[in-house]
């Protein structure tokens, strides 16, 4: 257990009555996709916000990179190497693209608080901003505004803002929404590639992508973890059948 | 956008040609007026700052300049009675020089607004609306009770305060160092909103989930630009003060807050000269629409109505048509 980035401990979170976690325990290892797949309404989203620093569990920690952090605010995991992406694109829409990644470079290095620089103008910025417009390869449109940008690009945009900060790991909540077949093979060959640099806590609705992509999956329902394994594993854990996969075969 | 850079050039220089043109004509007045435009500029360009810059709508900013207005009336009247401001344990003497009085305007105003601004930052939306115009009411109604600076009556100050080589009673000359001083703010913010720090601010303003999952401490990005905000606005009450010689609890008042306001959407919110042309406009309104009927400013709800409704981008977002870019 002490190899991994990321460990969640027993987190439990109540809203009134509704437990939405109710003492889930995970853990991403080095270099692995860790899927988290669940019905809707298992408390993905609350275990994603509970991971990033959004809400405070009841009780529970969570430790990143080694540290406890539970206490820690976003921005402060952010800067410790926790890269996210949303569900809904998290963009600055009056942006270009570019300074959706400059915005990046600057919580990352820290230099929020330079009053009398360019920032666009800053070679260090720019130069890491482009690394991660070139990695999804989106430099092309860098002075393109982010609201004149498709679905599929914003999604492109939303990972290389997370690449601006160097993550030890990343926290991505549906990657694939929205997006096309194409798109979406493209983005699991890209994530495939990604996760030897930082391992990949990923929740996801598309099933054909998880199976195809995670290394490990963990099974939420009703705020509780049922199964953690392989995708072997998962597929034939009969727990799993009748909580997730009958329901989705049912529909 | 390089034609935004030439609608500012031009609202600059208009603001510079009507009273050198007005001192030709020998017409005090307009020289007046034009100092006036650009004083409530420079206020304006301080909320702008925190309101179009940072999307935090601040209904209390005339806390600020008033406590600048306040600044100088209370160092100046010391200093025009010959009475020392305190003596124990160590003697503060009133001052009649600008310098020093801006600088204890910026100090205390950026005091104010930290204390405020740390205060109702932990809110949002309508609260925060709220709870600054809450403050600000606050400092209305203490100067109205502060009998020792003349409480409800407000404050005269007999002679104009100096600037070392400059004769301040002169409208003309007075007029250069308020234009000077919103020039030189002006460039400084246009610096602001263009380093890491603006951008910073500019994008939680767009998305604050996106600036604290890049690391970025919000809250604490938001009051430095509050407190930068407020010692801008501070500055332009000392200033007004100054142009009138005479400082009131008016300063303070709600309305004051919502004029300031008003330039900015007259004039374009988040735009660098759009608190001028705001200003500016307000003034000249104010000045013709007032000869003709006591109620001018239902005319001027027309005016904002017609420009919130179909010029979003106020005055210079209207000539510029197209969005402020960075990277422009």
């Amino acid at each position: 257990m002490t190899d991994s980035i990321l460990r969640v401990d027993n987190i439990c979170k109540s809203f009134g009555a509704l437990k939405a976690s109710d003492g889930i325990s995970l853990d991403l290892k080095p270099g692995e996709i860790h899927a988290l797949i669940g019905p809707n309404g298992a408390g993905k989203s609350t275990l994603i916000k509970q991971i990033a620093g959004g809400l405070k569990p009841d009780s529970g920690k969570v430790y990143f990179d080694g540290r406890d952090v539970s206490q820690h605010s976003t921005a402060r995991r952010a800067r410790a190497g926790l890269g996210r992406t949303f569900q809904i694109s998290a963009l600055a829409m009056d942006f270009t693209v570019l300074e959706n990644v400059v915005l990046g470079a600057v919580g990352q290095s820290g230099s929020v608080f330079q009053f009398f620089r360019d920032a666009m103008k800053d070679t260090r910025l720019l130069e890491r901003a482009y690394k991660a417009l070139d990695r999804v390869e989106l430099r092309d449109l860098a002075h393109v505004r982010t609201s004149e940008l498709s679905h599929g690009r914003r999604r492109q945009l939303e990972v290389a803002v997370a690449l601006t900060l160097s993550p030890k790991a990343f926290l991505m909540d549906e990657p694939m929404a929205g997006m096309g077949a194409e798109g979406s093979q493209a983005l699991t060959g890209f994530l495939e590639a990604l996760k030897a640099e930082a391992p990949i806590l990923l929740v996801e609705h598309d099933m054909d992508a998880v199976f195809a992509l995670a290394d490990r999956i963990s099974v939420l329902v009703y705020g509780k973890i049922i199964a953690t394994g392989t995708v072997d594993e998962i597929r034939t854990n009969p727990e799993v059948k009748l909580a997730y996969l009958g329901e989705e075969d049912a529909a | 956008m390089i034609r935004e850079r030439y609608i500012n050039f031009l609202i600059g220089a208009l603001l510079l040609i009507v009273p050198l043109v007005a001192l030709q004509m020998d017409e005090p007045f307009i020289i007046t007026l034009a100092t006036k435009a650009a004083i409530l500029a420079l206020a304006g360009v301080g909320l702008n700052l925190a309101l179009g810059q940072g999307g935090l709508v601040s209904f209390g900013h005339a806390a600020y300049f008033g406590i600048g207005g306040y600044a100088m009336g209370i160092l100046a009247s010391h200093a025009q009675d010959y009475a020392p401001l305190m003596e124990v344990p160590f003697v503060i003497e009133g001052t009649n020089l600008m310098p020093v009085i801006w600088l204890v305007a910026i100090v205390a105003s950026a005091l104010a607004a930290l204390l405020i601004g740390a205060l109702s930052l932990r809110t949002s939306g309508v609260y925060f609306i709220m709870v600054t115009l809450a403050f600000g009411q606050m400092f209305y109604y203490f100067a109205i009770s502060w009998p020792a600076y003349g409480g409800e009556d407000g404050l005269s100050i007999y002679v104009r305060n100096q600037f070392p080589g400059v004769n301040t009673l002169d409208p003309i000359q007075f007029f250069g160092i308020c234009f000077v001083v919103l020039m030189a703010v002006l460039f400084l913010v246009n610096r602001l909103n263009k380093s890491p720090f603006g951008l910073a601010l500019n994008g939680a303003h767009q998305n604050e989930e996106r600036a604290l999952t890049v690391g970025i401490n919000v809250y604490r990005l938001r009051l430095v630009a509050f407190v930068i905000s407020g010692a801008i606005t501070g500055l332009a009450g000392a200033l007004f003060a100054d142009l009138n010689r005479f400082v009131s609890p008016t300063m303070f008042s709600w309305h004051t807050s919502g004029e300031i306001m008003v330039f900015i959407i007259l004039g374009g919110v988040a735009r660098l000269f759009g608190p001028v042309a705001g200003a500016a406009v307000y003034i000249l309104l104010e000045h013709m629409l007032g000869g003709i009927s006591e109620y001018w400013q239902i005319y001027l709800g027309l005016i904002l109505l017609f420009v919130v409704l179909f010029a979003k981008g106020g005055i210079v977002g209207g000539l510029a048509r197209r969005e402020v870019r960075h990277d422009g």
